[in-house]
């Protein structure tokens, strides 16, 4: 429930005063809750702001607020910003996209046929077990420095796991829901369609969740190794030449957008429910 | 009358890494048009077994199974399986429920969805259709469990143990309401269970099974003195149902070596 439905109840007759007296105990908390929570990014802002401006930190290494902004109004101002913002998310997304399809295609079939599952088993562990860090510079070799070597970095991030994760869940399906489905006279595509998928709505959701997360985390490794445009790419270019600044902003630029992603995720989750 | 479902000198053993277990051994019975049949058995006597024969789902190693003097797999009639849960799917509404069947037999009519809806009506589930199965009680998801059987129209009913998951008032409401609508649309039943009570409220006859390997040891028909209808309520004031009681818990034990 909202707080500002909450509010309203303490207006209402219908409620008792002791209700009364826990609802304004319990809004009291939330506020006190967010106060902090606000309290502490100004105070920290506030703080690194008075450092650089006293010198009590060289603002040439630590950068500052007020050098983010102006750093970040420039960047505004000669599109670069949206620009690397934008390719990022790009490839973020056709990454996100394609983890997700391979993730479930690839588990519908060892779902499908036990064999193939259990053949293909010791590899997966093996290869979701593997930092993917490791393959990206042999990705570069083998496809160039381009985005596509980026967003087959980013999918060999997420889809191992995926796999893995995923059939899991599908052989967890309750026996008995599957036996149902025979027992009406349907096929094993029956069982898929009817109860495998869309009982593991919420797996695949709570996996996609995950997912984009990784994938921006396969994104940024890919641009820091093989891209000439990204945010990765502005983070390891921005620091080769010395222009803390803008390592900085690029990466509280990050955190809003692994931030947004997640919450646009949540409502979909949320609808979908 | 001639027999309706045939289980002729059936067998069947699982295969696993470590042994093999043999389930039903040499089991023979009849059931008749219209009958209420239900089967009583020591736990683990191959009744689930049984019940998967019959639907189809595994074939016996040997002996035959006749539905309507036919093998299973060219009959024509249809068979309705009601498991021991209701697994009413939580992502679907209630009449979503129950279109599953006629979904996966592609057999979505006008007609067939009137009938879910008069059925619905008929069994007090109406006001309920659109709703997810987890708002409902336990009694009411089994009742849409069994008109989701229902709708098909099958010839032969299988319940396996269709009670055993709810508390003790709702088991004998569910089951009393249950009866009536098999009673009302004449269906040939067959009952599995290990509640000798229930075997008796609701059957005409009673096959009792041994314990593994699972074979008929007994065939009791069950006839009650009452003044009123039979249902499975009434049936415990008849003066006969205390003797059939100790004869099938008599036959049981001694098969269970106690």
């Amino acid at each position: 429930m909202k707080d500002s439905d909450i509010r309203k109840q303490l207006y209402s007759n219908e409620v008792s005063p002791q209700q009364k007296q826990y609802l304004s105990n319990y809004l009291k908390t939330n506020k006190r809750i967010k106060r902090w929570q606000y309290m502490i990014l100004i105070l920290f802002l506030l703080l690194w702001q008075t450092a650089a401006s006293f010198g009590w930190i060289d603002p040439f290494i630590f950068s500052s607020p007020g050098r983010l902004l102006k750093c970040g109004l420039s960047m505004i101002k000669d599109g670069s910003l949206m620009y690397h913002t934008g390719i990022t998310l790009l490839e973020t997304f056709v990454s996100f996209f394609l983890v997700n399809l391979i993730g479930i295609l690839a588990a519908v079939i060892l779902w499908w046929n036990n064999t193939i599952a259990k053949i293909f088993e010791p590899y997966l562990v093996v290869l979701n077990s593997l930092p993917k860090s490791a393959l990206a510079p042999v990705f570069i070799v083998w496809l160039g420095a381009n985005m596509k070597t980026i967003i087959v970095a980013a999918v060999s991030v997420a889809v191992f796991g995926t796999i893995l994760n995923l059939f899991t869940s599908f052989q967890t399906v309750e026996q008995d829901k599957i036996r149902l489905i025979q027992t009406l006279g349907g096929s094993k595509k029956d069982v898929l369609f009817k109860v495998i998928l869309p009982g593991n709505i919420p797996a695949i959701l709570s996996q996609m969740k995950v997912n984009i997360g990784l994938s921006l985390v396969g994104v940024i490794i890919g641009e820091f190794l093989a891209a000439k445009s990204g945010l990765g790419y502005l983070i390891i270019y921005s620091s080769q030449v010395f222009r803390l600044d803008c390592v900085i902003l690029s990466i509280v630029i990050l955190c809003i957008v692994a931030t947004g992603l997640f919450l646009l995720l949540s409502k979909i989750e949320k609808h979908m429910e | 009358m001639n027999s309706f479902l045939s289980v002729q000198n059936v067998s069947y053993v699982y295969h696993t890494i470590t042994d093999e277990t043999t389930a039903l051994k040499d089991l023979s019975f009849e059931i008749h048009e219209g009958e209420f049949i239900a089967i009583v058995g020591p736990s683990g006597c191959g009744k689930s077994t049984l019940l998967s024969l019959i639907s189809g789902l595994i074939v016996p190693d040997t002996g035959s199974i006749l539905l309507d003097g036919k093998p299973l797999s060219k009959s024509d009639k249809h068979i309705g399986y009601m498991l021991q849960k209701d697994h009413l799917l939580n992502w679907r509404t209630l009449r979503k429920n129950l279109t599953l069947g006629l979904e996966i037999q592609n057999k979505i009519t006008d007609e067939n969805l009137c009938l879910i809806d008069y059925m619905l009506e008929t069994y007090g589930l109406i006001s309920f259709r659109d709703t997810h199965p987890d708002h409902l009680s336990g009694g009411m998801k089994q009742r849409a469990a069994l008109i989701r059987t229902l709708i098909l129209k099958p010839d032969l009913l299988l319940l396996d143990e269709p009670f055993s998951a709810l508390d003790y008032q709702t088991r004998l409401t569910v089951s009393q309401d249950i009866f009536r609508i098999i009673r009302k649309e004449k269906k040939t039943a067959l009952l599995i269970t290990h509640d000798i009570s229930e075997a008796i409220n609701m059957a005409d006859r009673i096959l009792v099974l041994s314990s593994r390997p699972g074979t008929v040891i007994d065939n009791i028909p069950i006839c009650l003195t009452l003044d009123s209808e039979k249902t499975p309520l009434t049936a415990r004031e008849a003066p006969e149902y205390t003797g059939y009681f100790n004869k099938i818990w008599k036959e049981l034990n001694r098969h269970e070596g106690l």
